[in-house]
């Protein structure tokens, strides 16, 4: 599988490719042959991007090796299940399909509810493979799927900051993105999830629409808006695409670059790219209804206002008459718009805008609102600690790439700095949207670094052309920026100039050790799969979700209903083959409300919630054995939260002390007997977790739990994994005699 | 030779020694009863000869006997359980409170009688069926208006009770005299919506101690007092609780009966009827439903699909018999209803029958997706309950399986044809047309 990423690389690169053992067959008499220095200097390029992008698909490979080749976390297992489906079953089966193993009893229509982008790339990939006579299994190639992304992603940044800057730039962007632990993030192998080709996606269609603006070409245009469809397709985040595009056409109006290439590019854009995403079954009308998108469609209106006034000026002579004309259709188009809008509003034509849309302009909307948004822990504001531990030197450099933006201010440079700085303010409300940040802060980065490097350079060479005069036209070919550069030479000398160029150096090299320890250490965990160390330093695996994911698929009749809390719903549906309640996909805030409820009730009260959904099997995380912190009970008061967003019975300081959240002696008596509490301690008050610690002791939060007596009336206990972590509960048939 | 001919004797008899309670076959056949002591057997012989003559075999033992047992080797040995044994404080053998409820769980049925001399074991047993005797041990019915008139004037605690359960299913189709006997009263579990008064206390009726002067109101008064109460378990284990073991002694089924207040005196008390019309009750002779065949299809197609599309047009049939003690019988009612249910029935329907046990409905699937259920929860007094679901998943349109071209939207069609027709014409007159 290693070799396959590099087959279908873009076609510059490929070219130069087959050129490169004819050169390196004949290296050795470089001199002899005299290549000239544009073609060196294309080898040298070719060679670095070839390189980059070998480095990015391997470095997100510690995961396979540490681990094994599986998939992570839990909505890439619902990627996984569905792609699964679309290859075995075909495009159709899957678009028309109608999962009934999901929110039982509503049901999913998962064709309508999903972005087909990733499954349908990977599926391609696998058919592609298997034409090839390459005998993989599909899940190979969705635990692949991420890092070959993300090798594609290199290249379209090379270009992109080619376009932006010069090449220089481009391979210091490509190079950058590669290792970026914002990106890795999401797209270590096995990360199978929509962000892994979004991503790539989301900057080729930037990248095409700066180039249809730069150029005005109709080709350029259409290009962008099929870059668009496919992001579209692959991730709910196209939203940010049309928006941005928008902001920054309106951007160019008000400073006045307003041009014809920007009125061709954004029209072909806009109309063809909206057609397209209307395609997709869960956007459909959405992108001409629904608020996020009326931005793009009123600047699209705008353009239209633009142009027929730029003709009516060209018509009329008289600049006074213009001026009573301009008013005139200025208000028009304006109360028009506003009409059309308030009109819309009201008779919910144009639908309001989601919550998570208003979260990310209001933080604090969905922490007072939302309850459901506020409780992902990727969706929480981001620390600083997260931007450095990302971004690490391009959190410093990318100031300094902004300062060299506004510096040579142009189309393209106004897009990356405008890029950069929304994507830098969400990725400060949601930790989530870093990832969306990441390639402008890699380009902007990638400008400064070149920039300053390139300074330096010259700096050093032209004190030695002074000395020796030959080698004048080597600096000649590096165009305008060398010149202003040169203009502005400081006055330090040579030996200062190096000494900067050393320590910028050195600040990369340690970017790369800090990326490739981030790797390993931080994002190539699967989370489905816990290491620990254990007491001699050696490593201990907790394989307790599998283990209990296959106990449910072996032992639970094939129609049972498991009730758990939505986090595992994915995973059980894909690994345990069993029916949910409610899933990752939280559509429906009722039903999870509901399961809220059930946890965070009495038995008796519980069951009567539990035998209404037909549950069968109830299944709690509890990690007071293992010290495995992210389980129910750490995660219990945001159920409590949900539940009682819609069922007011359920109120959050019954289950405080104090406003302290508490398992101890010291808990509410609502928490110590609440249906999540019974189920997560039953029969723990009889173990001794730690030595020295009386029996009961809670190692994941450190306490000695206050319900040691735990009875379960209604319930029975099914099955309990080897380290505690997954429990399994069946839920009794009612008395036979009451 | 000789052991081939045993086997094959043993083989043939087989059929006969599996010949016991099965779900074609409800009706009991082996019974335990236990007594007291021995002479229960002959002062109640009348009702076990009615019970052997409608072929029960019956195995009399003490219920301190030390070889008692339910079951040998995880099988039960008997499927039914008569306790006449109301002083007994403790089974012999392997026998104890939690065999007779577990015996009940598994659906096996059970009669328990008690007296005035009822035991802690046999109270405990009927309060975990639902029904809570008086807690005073002494205590009995007294009822100063419809007792039993007799030659002595006594303490008004032998009574005449004729508040009979109107159930045919239960009691049969004829009518019951009153049967008179001394009664312990208890109460139902209100919690406990499966047990049932068969014979209640009148109105006037109080539970309390003759002997001793009452000093406050008794606790137990009126018609709440239960008499002779049933119960049906979730699993159809049908209980019989009776206040009294003479209510089924040879004594009262012989003797007469006459109601204080009323001039009739009837020659026999109801006593045997009742007795008898109850136990065919308990053991499964009467109100034993089964449903069987239950199909669902698509309109104009016969086999079951295992999906439906909303708005799909369905038959669903289900065929309903009940045992009439020796064979299954078609059950005929027009209340058999169906449900289509997602949380709450999206459809009710109440199924035709044919008179030969096929129930069959159709209707329309809702224009809802998601996982439905067909349900037939039927719940009579006095037969066994039918709860049946099969689950369907219903899903929506596919993308094809909408109309292709609508007339409504001819002028949409009209419109965006024309328009490209116009641009194509403007294209080539604005190019060629210098």
């Amino acid at each position: 599988m290693g070799g396959s990423p590099n087959q279908p690389s873009p076609t510059p690169s490929a070219a130069n490719v087959s050129i490169k053992p004819d050169t390196l067959f004949s290296g050795f008499s470089l001199k002899n042959l005299k290549l000239k220095t544009k073609q060196q200097e294309l080898l040298i390029r070719v060679s670095i991007l070839c390189l980059v992008y070998v480095l990015a698909f391997i470095t997100r490979l510690f995961s396979v090796l540490r681990y094994e080749s599986m998939i992570h976390e839990f909505d890439p297992y619902f990627n996984y299940r569905t792609t699964l489906f679309l290859t075995e079953k075909g495009f159709y089966e899957f678009w028309n399909w109608f999962d009934s193993e999901s929110w039982y009893p509503l049901g999913r229509i998962i064709g309508g509810t999903l972005y087909p982008g990733l499954m349908v790339t990977a599926s391609l990939i696998y058919w592609t493979l298997r034409f090839l006579r390459f005998a993989v299994h599909i899940r190979e190639v969705c635990v692949l799927t991420a890092p070959f992304f993300a090798s594609n992603t290199t290249i379209v940044a090379y270009f992109f900051g080619k376009e932006i800057w010069d090449s220089g730039a481009g391979l210091v962007a490509a190079a950058l993105i590669a290792i970026c632990p914002g990106y890795i993030s999401r797209s270590v192998a096995g990360s199978y999830d929509n962000e892994g080709v979004a991503i790539f996606a989301l900057l080729l269609t930037f990248y095409l629409f700066v180039k249809a603006v730069k150029t005005g070409s109709l080709s350029w245009g259409l290009a962008s808006a099929l870059g668009y469809f496919y992001m579209v397709s692959a991730w709910g985040g196209y939203v940010f695409i049309i928006n941005l595009i928008p902001l920054y056409v309106l951007v160019l109006l008000i400073t006045g670059r307003y041009s014809m290439r920007l009125y061709v590019a954004y029209n072909s854009m806009y109309v063809l790219g909206s057609l397209l995403a209307m395609q997709i079954q869960f956007v459909g009308f959405q992108h001409v209804q629904s608020g996020e998108h009326m931005a793009a469609m009123g600047v699209f209106f705008l353009m239209q206002v633009f142009y027929f006034l730029g003709w009516v000026k060209h018509l009329l002579s008289d600049s006074k008459l213009f001026q009573v004309f301009l008013r005139f259709t200025v208000t028009c188009s304006i109360g028009l718009g506003a009409l059309a809008l308030v009109g819309g509003m009201a008779s919910g034509y144009i639908s309001p805008w989601t919550g998570r849309f208003y979260s990310l302009l209001d933080p604090t909307y969905a922490k007072d609102f939302i309850p459901i948004i506020a409780s992902v822990s990727e969706h929480q504001p981001t620390a600083w600690s997260s931007f450095m531990f990302d971004f690490h030197i391009l959190l410093i450099l990318f100031p300094a790439g902004l300062y060299f933006c506004f510096k040579k201010l142009s189309d393209t440079t106004i897009f990356i700095v405008m890029y950069g700085l929304t994507s830098m303010y969400f990725a400060s409300v949601m930790v989530r949207l870093i990832l969306v940040a990441t390639p402008a802060v890699c380009l902007i980065s990638a400008v400064a670094v070149s920039a300053t490097i390139k300074n330096l350079t010259l700096l050093i060479r032209t004190k030695s052309k002074t000395q020796q005069t030959g080698s004048s036209k080597a600096t000649g070919s590096t165009k305008a920026s060398s010149k202003t550069s040169l203009d502005q030479s400081p006055p330090f000398g040579r030996n200062v100039a190096a000494a900067l160029l050393l320590g910028a150096f050195y600040l990369l090299s340690k970017y790369v050790t800090h990326c490739t320890w981030v790797t390993s250490e931080a994002y190539s965990s699967p989370s489905i799969v816990l290491a620990a160390r254990g007491a001699h330093g050696g490593r201990v695996i907790f394989d307790d979700y599998r283990e209990a994911y296959f106990w449910l698929r072996q032992n639970t009749p094939p129609d049972a209903k498991v009730m758990s809390w939505w986090d595992y719903g994915y995973q059980i549906t894909a690994m345990g083959n069993r029916t949910v309640i409610v899933d990752n996909n939280t559509w429906n805030n009722t039903h999870i409300a509901t399961v809220g409820r059930a946890m965070s009730s009495y038995e008796d009260e519980a069951y009567e919630i539990m035998r209404s959904l037909d549950v069968d099997y109830v299944l709690v995380v509890f990690g007071g054995v293992t010290g495995y912190s992210s389980d129910d009970i750490n995660k219990f008061l945001w159920m409590v939260r949900i539940g009682g967003g819609v069922f007011p019975v359920i109120k959050e300081p019954d289950y405080l002390v104090n406003g302290e959240y508490r398992v101890d002696k010291g808990a509410a008596p609502k928490m110590l007997n609440c249906l999540m509490y019974k189920l997560s301690y039953y029969r723990f008050g009889e173990l001794t977790t730690e030595y020295g610690k009386p029996p009961g002791y809670d190692r994941a939060r450190g306490v000695e739990i206050g319900n040691k007596d735990v009875k379960l009336e209604h319930l029975e206990e099914a099955f309990t994994t080897s380290n505690w972590i997954v429990r399994i509960y069946k839920v009794k048939p009612p008395s036979n005699r009451l | 030779m000789a052991k081939l001919s045993i086997f094959l004797t043993f083989i043939s008899l087989l059929p006969l020694l599996c010949y016991s309670f099965s779900p074609e076959n409800p009706t009991d056949r082996k019974i335990l009863v236990l007594l007291d002591n021995a002479a229960i057997k002959s002062s109640h012989s009348i009702f076990f000869k009615s019970l052997q003559t409608r072929g029960f075999k019956l195995d009399f033992k003490l219920a301190d006997d030390p070889n008692l047992t339910l079951q040998r080797y995880g099988r039960y040995l008997y499927d039914a359980l008569i306790l006449f044994s109301p002083s007994t404080k403790r089974f012999g053998g392997s026998l104890d409170f939690a065999a007779i409820l577990e015996f009940v769980d598994s659906g096996h049925d059970l009669i328990v009688a008690a007296d005035a001399s009822a035991s802690d074991l046999i109270r405990n047993i009927a309060t975990e069926c639902g029904v809570d005797f008086d807690e005073d041990s002494a205590a009995r019915v007294i009822d100063h208006t419809s007792y039993a008139v007799s030659e002595t004037e006594g303490d008004h605690t032998v009574i005449a009770a004729d508040d009979f359960i109107q159930s045919n299913a239960i009691l049969g189709n004829k009518k019951i005299e009153a049967s008179s006997s001394l009664w312990i009263g208890h109460t139902l579990n209100a919690a406990n919506n499966l047990v049932l008064k068969v014979l209640s206390a009148s109105p006037s009726a109080y539970s309390a101690n003759p002997e001793i002067k009452l000093s406050s109101p008794p606790s137990l008064t009126g018609s709440a007092i239960s008499l002779v109460s049933v119960a049906q378990a979730r699993n159809n284990a049908r209980i019989l609780i009776s206040g009294s073991l003479d209510l089924f002694s040879n004594r009262l089924f012989r003797s007469g009966v006459q109601k204080a207040g009323r001039s009739t005196k009837h020659e026999k008390s109801g006593n045997e009827q009742f007795v008898t019309e109850l136990s065919k009750w308990v053991f499964h002779e009467r109100g034993h439903l089964k449903a069987v065949n239950v199909r669902h299809h698509k309109v104009g197609e016969t086999t079951e699909p295992a999906i439906y599309r909303i708005n799909d047009n369905l038959e669903y049939s289900i065929e309903i018999y009940e045992w009439s003690g020796v064979s299954w019988e078609p059950y005929v009612a027009d209340d058999v209803q169906v449900q289509f249910y997602m949380m709450s029935p999206y459809v009710l329907k109440t199924l035709s029958t044919d008179k030969k046990g096929l129930y069959s409905t159709s209707f329309r699937v809702p224009d809802v997706y998601g996982v439905f259920q067909f349900k037939v929860e039927y719940q009579r007094l006095g037969y066994t309950t039918l709860s049946l679901s099969n689950q369907i998943p219903v899903r929506p349109f596919r993308h094809n399986e909408y109309e292709r071209f609508l007339p409504a939207a001819f002028p949409y069609y009209g419109a965006s044809f024309s328009t490209m027709a116009g641009f194509f014409v403007f294209t080539i007159v604005y190019l060629y047309n210098k």
